[in-house]
Protein backbone atom coordinates (compact mmCIF):
# COMPACT_ATOMS: atom_id res chain seq x y z
CA UNK A 1 0.00 0.00 0.00
CA UNK A 2 1.12 3.77 -0.93
CA UNK A 3 -0.23 5.21 2.27
CA UNK A 4 1.39 2.57 4.35
CA UNK A 5 4.28 4.52 6.71
CA UNK A 6 4.79 3.07 10.38
CA UNK A 7 4.68 6.71 11.67
CA UNK A 8 1.74 8.21 10.36
CA UNK A 9 -0.73 9.45 12.96
CA UNK A 10 -3.77 7.70 13.25
CA UNK A 11 -6.52 9.56 10.52
CA UNK A 12 -10.33 8.19 10.84
CA UNK A 13 -11.38 5.78 7.90
CA UNK A 14 -13.91 6.92 5.60
CA UNK A 15 -17.14 5.59 4.29
CA UNK A 16 -19.63 6.81 2.01
CA UNK A 17 -23.23 6.32 1.35
CA UNK A 18 -25.20 7.75 -2.01
CA UNK A 19 -27.95 9.93 -2.02
CA UNK A 20 -29.99 9.24 -5.33
CA UNK A 21 -33.18 9.94 -6.92
CA UNK A 22 -34.36 12.02 -9.45
CA UNK A 23 -34.29 16.05 -9.96
CA UNK A 24 -35.50 17.54 -7.17
CA UNK A 25 -36.76 14.89 -5.13
CA UNK A 26 -34.65 16.72 -2.54
CA UNK A 27 -30.94 14.95 -2.41
CA UNK A 28 -29.11 17.99 -1.40
CA UNK A 29 -31.82 19.00 1.31
CA UNK A 30 -31.26 15.69 3.00
CA UNK A 31 -27.74 15.90 2.62
CA UNK A 32 -27.84 19.32 4.16
CA UNK A 33 -30.25 18.04 6.55
CA UNK A 34 -28.35 15.39 8.62
CA UNK A 35 -24.55 16.85 8.25
CA UNK A 36 -22.40 18.91 10.22
CA UNK A 37 -21.67 21.58 8.12
CA UNK A 38 -23.74 23.03 4.77
CA UNK A 39 -23.28 20.68 1.58
CA UNK A 40 -20.03 21.38 0.08
CA UNK A 41 -19.55 21.16 -3.40
CA UNK A 42 -16.63 19.20 -5.40
CA UNK A 43 -16.17 19.20 -9.41
CA UNK A 44 -14.44 15.91 -10.95
CA UNK A 45 -12.99 17.24 -15.02
CA UNK A 46 -14.41 15.16 -16.99
CA UNK A 47 -12.54 14.84 -20.55
CA UNK A 48 -13.01 12.27 -23.72
CA UNK A 49 -12.55 9.66 -20.78
CA UNK A 50 -16.32 9.72 -20.24
CA UNK A 51 -18.19 11.96 -23.38
CA UNK A 52 -17.32 8.60 -25.12
CA UNK A 53 -20.41 6.95 -24.24
CA UNK A 54 -22.47 9.87 -25.20
CA UNK A 55 -22.49 9.21 -29.27
CA UNK A 56 -19.79 12.23 -29.35
CA UNK A 57 -17.96 11.09 -32.38
CA UNK A 58 -16.83 13.98 -34.05
CA UNK A 59 -13.66 14.97 -32.46
CA UNK A 60 -15.06 19.01 -32.36
CA UNK A 61 -17.35 17.21 -29.73
CA UNK A 62 -15.04 15.78 -27.66
CA UNK A 63 -14.99 18.46 -25.00
CA UNK A 64 -14.31 18.81 -21.55
CA UNK A 65 -17.23 19.34 -18.74
CA UNK A 66 -17.53 19.10 -15.20
CA UNK A 67 -19.92 17.24 -12.85
CA UNK A 68 -20.65 18.29 -9.80
CA UNK A 69 -21.76 16.71 -6.71
CA UNK A 70 -22.74 17.77 -3.35
CA UNK A 71 -21.87 16.03 -0.29
CA UNK A 72 -21.54 16.68 3.54
CA UNK A 73 -19.35 14.94 6.34
CA UNK A 74 -20.95 13.45 9.83
CA UNK A 75 -17.77 12.50 12.17
CA UNK A 76 -18.23 9.33 13.79
CA UNK A 77 -16.21 9.28 16.85
CA UNK A 78 -12.58 9.32 16.17
CA UNK A 79 -12.20 5.90 13.96
CA UNK A 80 -15.10 6.72 11.14
CA UNK A 81 -16.06 9.72 8.69
CA UNK A 82 -19.30 9.32 6.94
CA UNK A 83 -19.71 11.30 3.78
CA UNK A 84 -22.85 11.44 2.08
CA UNK A 85 -22.85 12.32 -1.48
CA UNK A 86 -26.11 13.43 -3.77
CA UNK A 87 -25.51 11.40 -6.56
CA UNK A 88 -25.63 13.90 -10.08
CA UNK A 89 -28.78 13.48 -11.78
CA UNK A 90 -27.80 13.33 -15.23
CA UNK A 91 -27.90 9.94 -16.55
CA UNK A 92 -25.17 10.25 -18.87
CA UNK A 93 -22.92 10.41 -15.82
CA UNK A 94 -23.08 6.97 -14.81
CA UNK A 95 -19.55 6.53 -14.95
CA UNK A 96 -19.33 8.95 -12.07
CA UNK A 97 -21.98 6.43 -10.38
CA UNK A 98 -19.39 3.94 -10.75
CA UNK A 99 -16.48 5.78 -8.66
CA UNK A 100 -19.10 7.17 -6.39
CA UNK A 101 -20.56 3.41 -5.86
CA UNK A 102 -17.53 1.64 -5.78
CA UNK A 103 -16.59 0.92 -1.78
CA UNK A 104 -19.98 3.15 -0.31
CA UNK A 105 -21.48 1.27 2.07
CA UNK A 106 -25.01 1.56 0.50
CA UNK A 107 -27.06 4.04 -1.33
CA UNK A 108 -30.75 5.70 -0.55
CA UNK A 109 -33.21 6.22 -3.03
CA UNK A 110 -35.15 9.31 -2.79
CA UNK A 111 -39.27 8.90 -4.03
CA UNK A 112 -40.90 11.50 -5.29
CA UNK A 113 -44.78 10.44 -5.68
CA UNK A 114 -45.34 13.32 -8.08
CA UNK A 115 -42.64 11.25 -10.73
CA UNK A 116 -41.91 8.27 -8.98
CA UNK A 117 -40.83 7.10 -12.63
CA UNK A 118 -37.32 9.40 -11.85
CA UNK A 119 -36.01 6.73 -9.20
CA UNK A 120 -36.25 3.92 -12.10
CA UNK A 121 -32.48 4.20 -13.07
CA UNK A 122 -31.84 4.47 -9.39
CA UNK A 123 -33.31 1.54 -8.62
CA UNK A 124 -31.89 -0.54 -11.56
CA UNK A 125 -28.28 0.45 -11.46
CA UNK A 126 -27.92 -0.32 -7.61
CA UNK A 127 -29.89 -3.38 -8.28
CA UNK A 128 -27.40 -4.58 -10.99
CA UNK A 129 -24.45 -3.17 -9.34
CA UNK A 130 -25.62 -5.38 -5.66
CA UNK A 131 -25.07 -2.09 -4.14
CA UNK A 132 -27.35 -2.21 -0.39
CA UNK A 133 -30.53 0.17 -1.00
CA UNK A 134 -33.42 1.61 0.65
CA UNK A 135 -36.07 3.55 -1.20
CA UNK A 136 -37.10 6.91 1.06
CA UNK A 137 -40.31 7.92 0.11
CA UNK A 138 -39.83 12.12 0.56
CA UNK A 139 -43.06 13.31 1.81
CA UNK A 140 -43.82 16.88 -0.15
CA UNK A 141 -46.34 18.62 0.61
CA UNK A 142 -49.39 18.17 -2.14
CA UNK A 143 -48.02 15.32 -3.31
CA UNK A 144 -50.60 12.66 -3.58
CA UNK A 145 -50.43 10.02 -0.66
CA UNK A 146 -49.89 6.47 -1.65
CA UNK A 147 -48.94 3.34 0.55
CA UNK A 148 -45.68 2.58 0.86
CA UNK A 149 -47.02 -0.90 -0.99
CA UNK A 150 -48.24 0.75 -3.35
CA UNK A 151 -45.12 2.68 -4.10
CA UNK A 152 -42.80 -0.72 -3.76
CA UNK A 153 -45.36 -2.41 -6.37
CA UNK A 154 -45.04 0.55 -8.42
CA UNK A 155 -41.30 0.03 -8.29
CA UNK A 156 -41.38 -3.35 -8.29
CA UNK A 157 -38.77 -3.47 -5.37
CA UNK A 158 -38.41 -6.78 -4.14
CA UNK A 159 -39.94 -7.85 -0.77
CA UNK A 160 -36.46 -7.71 1.01
CA UNK A 161 -35.31 -3.85 0.37
CA UNK A 162 -36.59 -2.05 3.26
CA UNK A 163 -39.25 1.35 1.96
CA UNK A 164 -40.20 4.34 4.63
CA UNK A 165 -41.37 7.27 4.39
CA UNK A 166 -39.42 10.65 5.22
CA UNK A 167 -38.92 14.02 5.44
CA UNK A 168 -36.17 15.24 3.93
CA UNK A 169 -36.00 18.36 5.33
CA UNK A 170 -35.73 17.05 9.10
CA UNK A 171 -32.52 16.13 10.79
CA UNK A 172 -34.02 13.40 12.89
CA UNK A 173 -35.88 11.77 9.52
CA UNK A 174 -32.96 11.41 7.69
CA UNK A 175 -31.18 10.20 10.35
CA UNK A 176 -33.73 7.55 10.39
CA UNK A 177 -33.38 6.60 6.97
CA UNK A 178 -29.73 6.65 7.46
CA UNK A 179 -29.94 3.82 9.84
CA UNK A 180 -32.11 2.41 8.01
CA UNK A 181 -29.61 1.47 5.57
CA UNK A 182 -26.90 0.99 7.56
CA UNK A 183 -28.93 -2.16 9.16
CA UNK A 184 -29.65 -3.44 5.81
CA UNK A 185 -26.26 -2.91 4.48
CA UNK A 186 -25.16 -5.08 7.68
CA UNK A 187 -28.12 -7.64 7.43
CA UNK A 188 -26.69 -8.24 3.87
CA UNK A 189 -22.94 -8.22 4.28
CA UNK A 190 -22.36 -8.87 7.77
CA UNK A 191 -23.99 -10.29 10.61
CA UNK A 192 -27.16 -8.69 12.50
CA UNK A 193 -26.92 -5.58 14.41
CA UNK A 194 -29.08 -4.92 17.41
CA UNK A 195 -32.86 -3.70 16.74
CA UNK B 1 -12.68 29.54 -10.20
CA UNK B 2 -13.32 32.20 -7.74
CA UNK B 3 -16.33 34.26 -8.54
CA UNK B 4 -17.71 31.88 -10.97
CA UNK B 5 -21.35 32.84 -11.33
CA UNK B 6 -23.22 30.80 -9.81
CA UNK B 7 -22.52 26.80 -9.88
CA UNK B 8 -24.42 24.78 -12.18
CA UNK B 9 -24.81 21.17 -12.04
CA UNK B 10 -22.61 20.99 -15.56
CA UNK B 11 -21.05 23.20 -17.25
CA UNK B 12 -18.86 23.60 -20.30
CA UNK B 13 -16.17 25.26 -18.96
CA UNK B 14 -13.56 24.61 -21.64
CA UNK B 15 -11.95 28.53 -20.81
CA UNK B 16 -11.72 28.08 -17.25
CA UNK B 17 -10.42 24.56 -16.89
CA UNK B 18 -7.08 26.25 -17.80
CA UNK B 19 -6.55 26.93 -14.32
CA UNK B 20 -6.66 24.38 -12.61
CA UNK B 21 -3.76 22.51 -14.64
CA UNK B 22 -1.70 25.44 -14.57
CA UNK B 23 -1.84 25.30 -10.56
CA UNK B 24 -0.76 21.65 -11.08
CA UNK B 25 1.92 22.74 -13.30
CA UNK B 26 0.42 20.67 -16.19
CA UNK B 27 0.02 17.24 -14.58
CA UNK B 28 -4.11 15.36 -14.07
CA UNK B 29 -1.90 12.29 -11.71
CA UNK B 30 -0.50 12.61 -8.69
CA UNK B 31 3.29 11.36 -8.67
CA UNK B 32 2.45 8.71 -6.21
CA UNK B 33 -0.53 7.19 -4.46
CA UNK B 34 -3.97 6.73 -5.47
CA UNK B 35 -6.04 9.86 -4.03
CA UNK B 36 -10.06 8.25 -3.69
CA UNK B 37 -12.47 11.14 -3.23
CA UNK B 38 -12.87 10.40 0.25
CA UNK B 39 -9.18 9.72 0.94
CA UNK B 40 -8.33 11.21 4.63
CA UNK B 41 -5.76 13.95 4.42
CA UNK B 42 -3.77 15.36 7.66
CA UNK B 43 -0.72 17.67 7.83
CA UNK B 44 2.25 16.01 9.37
CA UNK B 45 5.77 17.35 10.86
CA UNK B 46 6.85 21.12 11.00
CA UNK B 47 5.06 23.53 8.74
CA UNK B 48 7.58 24.19 5.47
CA UNK B 49 9.69 27.26 5.71
CA UNK B 50 9.12 29.32 2.36
CA UNK B 51 12.30 27.88 0.39
CA UNK B 52 10.38 24.24 0.35
CA UNK B 53 9.24 25.18 -3.16
CA UNK B 54 5.55 24.97 -2.12
CA UNK B 55 2.75 26.89 -4.11
CA UNK B 56 0.34 29.17 -2.28
CA UNK B 57 -2.54 26.09 -2.85
CA UNK B 58 -0.12 23.59 -1.68
CA UNK B 59 0.00 25.75 2.00
CA UNK B 60 -3.83 26.05 1.65
CA UNK B 61 -4.27 21.97 1.73
CA UNK B 62 -1.72 22.42 5.20
CA UNK B 63 -3.76 24.87 6.83
CA UNK B 64 -6.71 22.67 5.82
CA UNK B 65 -5.75 19.59 6.98
CA UNK B 66 -4.26 20.44 10.67
CA UNK B 67 -7.52 18.56 11.12
CA UNK B 68 -8.38 15.34 8.86
CA UNK B 69 -9.91 16.05 5.55
CA UNK B 70 -10.92 14.20 2.75
CA UNK B 71 -10.09 15.04 -0.93
CA UNK B 72 -13.38 16.27 -1.57
CA UNK B 73 -13.89 18.56 1.21
CA UNK B 74 -10.40 20.44 0.47
CA UNK B 75 -11.15 20.78 -3.49
CA UNK B 76 -14.68 22.25 -2.07
CA UNK B 77 -12.57 24.52 0.20
CA UNK B 78 -10.27 25.42 -2.40
CA UNK B 79 -12.73 25.69 -5.15
CA UNK B 80 -10.55 23.67 -7.53
CA UNK B 81 -11.59 20.32 -8.83
CA UNK B 82 -10.81 17.09 -7.27
CA UNK B 83 -8.27 15.60 -9.75
CA UNK B 84 -6.19 19.38 -8.97
CA UNK B 85 -6.43 18.29 -5.34
CA UNK B 86 -5.27 14.60 -5.99
CA UNK B 87 -2.08 16.14 -7.68
CA UNK B 88 -0.92 18.82 -5.14
CA UNK B 89 -1.73 16.48 -2.16
CA UNK B 90 0.71 13.68 -3.68
CA UNK B 91 3.40 16.66 -4.21
CA UNK B 92 3.00 16.84 -0.03
CA UNK B 93 2.98 13.10 0.30
CA UNK B 94 6.03 12.70 -1.29
CA UNK B 95 7.25 15.53 0.65
CA UNK B 96 6.12 14.02 3.84
CA UNK B 97 3.74 16.77 4.60
CA UNK B 98 1.14 14.96 4.89
CA UNK B 99 0.04 11.25 5.90
CA UNK B 100 -2.97 9.57 4.51
CA UNK B 101 -5.86 7.12 5.40
CA UNK B 102 -7.40 5.03 2.33
CA UNK B 103 -11.31 4.79 3.06
CA UNK B 104 -13.21 1.68 3.81
CA UNK B 105 -12.80 -0.53 0.74
CA UNK B 106 -15.40 -2.74 -0.35
CA UNK B 107 -13.84 -5.94 0.96
CA UNK B 108 -13.86 -4.42 3.81
CA UNK B 109 -17.57 -4.03 3.97
CA UNK B 110 -18.70 -7.25 5.99
CA UNK B 111 -16.70 -5.44 9.00
CA UNK B 112 -19.32 -5.65 11.97
CA UNK B 113 -17.10 -3.08 14.06
CA UNK B 114 -17.91 -0.50 11.04
CA UNK B 115 -21.31 -1.16 11.20
CA UNK B 116 -21.64 -0.61 14.87
CA UNK B 117 -19.71 2.25 14.77
CA UNK B 118 -21.36 3.88 12.22
CA UNK B 119 -24.93 3.25 13.79
CA UNK B 120 -23.71 4.09 17.26
CA UNK B 121 -22.59 7.11 15.75
CA UNK B 122 -25.92 7.84 13.80
CA UNK B 123 -28.05 7.40 17.10
CA UNK B 124 -25.91 9.92 18.82
CA UNK B 125 -26.37 12.87 16.57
Amino acid sequence: MVFARSERPRLPTAIKILIAGGFGAGKTTMVGAVSETRPLRTEEILTDRGVGIDDLTSVEAKRTTTVAMDFGRITLGNDYVLYLFGTPGQERFWFVWDELAEGSLGAVILADTRRLADCFPSVDYFERRGTPFVVAVNCFEGAPTFELDEVRLALQLDPSIPIIMCDARKRDSSREVLITLVKHSARLRAEPVGS
Amino acid sequence: MTGTDGPTDEQWVDPEIVRPYVVTRGRTQPAHGKFDLISMALAIGPPPGPDAGLDPEHLRILQLCREPKSVAEIAAHLDLPAGTIRVLLGDLFDRELVSAQEPQSEVDMHDMKMYRAVLDGLRSL
